[in-house]
């Protein structure tokens, strides 16, 4: 008995000490993995601070053996306006945001708490501009700009996203979870339905807010090819399109250090929204799936 | 609800008039809550489908200015264009290799990761960060790791004694070199769907695999893979939208080149429309692919419902 226990536990153990190695392998194998997978961004971290080179020689070193200076960004923000692309950019990402809690709010309640006719086909014609991303159509999508007068402005970059299907969906999700009892005590106290949608749904559904929003703004900041095709401008451009033009003159110049700095400055403040709200964005993005 | 409305009205007769107002109300409400969303919808992805339709069998050539009625002649000059063809061979050739790529390397990572560790945490940050930047800003880091002799890879390859390559200016290279970064970006971002996927299997049967004597890569390609047969389709459904959707790494590193080795469906589209002002092509070549996406949202409708269950 005390034997057999005995050869038992030490087989446990056995096992117990190969799962920790074979751990310790997959540990290992990860951290040279994430190293690789990082070297990008080490690099730009790297080469943002690092001092002007003749002819880019050494730029390629990930090792930071230099006095750091912000020259680079000094030079980045002289020859990119980047201060105009960021209000520019800040516009668009908020101003889409802001009208999409109004639409998405609106339908969402409509689907989730009334009933009418032909519900379950409408939800279907939303759902379907889920596939229809918005890629797809910007030829057809610029000439409607162009005919509304929004070529060339902001307001024109917005329009097509100020409905989502995505955001429509998830409010909708959202809602339904909420028990009706809440809105029926608001609407037997005397409230209409606006006041129980702000007063009562909007704010039990701040999860799902955030959700959205973080999806929203994550993917109208790091948009390129739409606003590059509306936009005709400088004093229009978006950070984007200011990267892309920064990146393709200073192709030219092998000024590598300044393209490191001015996509660095793109990319700080996705860094520091995805530092703060580290888990948010994994449980929005794993939510959403399908982006803004 | 209506019932009981229903039955108070009678015993209610003096405010008669104000209920059939409310109820009038009421069966506008719905819609004056979807209007704004269904406008811009109709706006900005119904009526344009109809605009390339109509435009994909119209031609206004620039010598009368007179659109005409074209029929099929659209489409017989995109299948004419070497330029067309070869774009769509190449978003196939992308298609084979970013999808099963991103695909197989999120799943890998979700199993490493999956343990609530700090360690952990901090890898799936790092695995995840590349597909929270813009993609533009991931082609301008690549226009300098990808530089030909001192760039990051060739400089790091050297060291290994490894010969680099022209890896944006040989055609028989540049494609791959996107389908390089493409991987990069989103296998983290597909990672996270297999983490969700891998919350929801049944630990019982896991452990009952391993009883009875499965390997790690038997529990693997038997019992997990299948299991997560749902998330898999909904992540490609995904992954099948970005192969046609995302083209701004071809627009900032190589602008369909060298020698349309780089050329997507959708920088055809973009290339034909704003550089060459060939609307017809540019249409119908975009109704194809719209019509692409509506036979993919048909397959993904039905299993989007149990992915998006499964990612909740």
């Amino acid at each position: 008995m005390t034997a057999e226990t005995g050869s038992l536990h030490s087989a446990s153990l056995r096992s117990g000490r190969r799962r920790q190695r074979s751990a310790l392998v997959v540990a290992g194998l990860m951290a040279i993995t994430a190293f690789l997978w990082s070297t990008p961004f080490l690099w730009t971290l790297v080469a943002s601070f690092r001092p002007e080179t003749a002819g880019g020689i050494g730029m390629a070193s990930l090792l930071p053996d230099y006095i750091p200076t912000l020259d680079n960004f000094r030079n980045a923000f002289e020859s990119g306006d980047f201060a105009v692309y960021y209000v520019n950019t800040a516009i668009v990402a908020f101003g889409i945001l802001a009208v999409q809690i109004v639409t998405i709010s609106l339908a969402g309640y409509a689907f989730a708490r009334l009933s009418f006719p032909g519900r379950e086909t409408i939800f279907y014609v939303f759902l379907l501009q889920l596939m229809l991303v918005p890629p797809i159509l910007i030829v057809p999508n610029l000439r409607t700009i162009v005919d509304l007068g929004l070529y060339g402005s902001l307001a024109g970059v917005m329009a097509p996203y100020f409905a989502s299907a995505f955001g429509t969906f998830l409010m909708r999700q959202t809602f339904r979870q909420i028990p009706r009892d809440f809105e029926e005590a608001a609407v037997i106290d005397g409230a209409h339905w606006g006041q129980a949608l702000w007063h009562v749904l909007l704010p039990m559904a701040k999860p799902g807010l955030i959700a959205f929003s973080l999806v929203s703004l994550m993917a109208h900041w790091n948009e390129f090819l739409w606003p590059l095709m509306v936009l005709n401008e400088p004093r229009t451009h978006t950070l984007t399109i200011g990267l892309a033009t920064f990146a393709l003159s200073t192709e030219g110049g092998r000024e590598w250090g300044l393209l490191a700095a001015g996509t660095l400055l793109v990319m700080a403040p996705l860094l520091l929204l995805f530092a703060i709200f580290q888990r948010q964005f994994v449980n929005s993005f794993m939510f959403a799936g399908l982006k803004g | 609800m209506t019932s009981v409305a229903a039955a108070q009205a009678p015993f209610d007769a003096s405010h008669a008039r104000p209920v059939s107002g409310h109820r009038l109300q009421r069966r506008l409400l719905p819609w004056l809550l979807l209007a704004p969303s269904l406008l811009l919808l109709a706006a900005f992805t119904y009526l344009p489908i109809g605009r390339v339709a109509w435009e994909s069998l119209h031609d206004k050539p620039h010598a009368t200015g007179k659109t005409l009625f074209v029929g099929l002649g659209n489409y017989t000059a995109l299948f004419a264009d070497k330029a067309f063809t070869q774009s769509v061979a190449n978003n196939l050739i992308y298609a084979a290799g970013t999808v099963p790529a991103s695909m197989a390397l999120a799943l890998l990572f979700a199993l490493a990761v999956q343990r609530a560790t700090r360690f952990n945490a901090i890898m799936r940050a790092i695995l995840l960060f590349p597909s929270m930047v813009p993609l533009v800003a991931a082609a301008s880091l690549f226009f300098f790791i990808f530089l030909p002799g001192v760039g990051l890879f060739d400089h790091y390859l050297a060291k290994l004694g490894v010969r680099g390559a022209n890896w944006l200016g040989d055609p028989d290279v540049a494609l791959w070199s996107l389908i390089g970064i493409t991987v990069w970006k989103n296998a983290g971002y597909y990672m996270l769907f297999y983490l969700a996927g891998l919350t929801t299997l049944p630990g019982e049967v896991l452990e009952a695999a391993t009883i009875d004597g499965c390997n790690a890569w038997q529990r693997l390609r038997y019992v997990i893979v299948p299991l997560l047969a749902p998330t898999t389709a909904f992540v490609l459904v995904i992954a099948l939208i970005n192969v046609l959707t995302q083209v701004d790494h071809v627009i900032v590193l190589t602008k369909g080149g060298p020698s349309n080795s780089t050329k997507l469906v959708l920088y055809y589209i973009y290339e034909q429309a704003h550089e060459n002002f060939a609307y017809g092509k540019a249409a119908a070549a975009s109704l194809l692919s719209v019509s692409f996406l509506l036979a993919l949202s048909v397959f993904s409708l039905k299993t989007m419902e149990r992915g998006a269950h499964a990612a909740s």
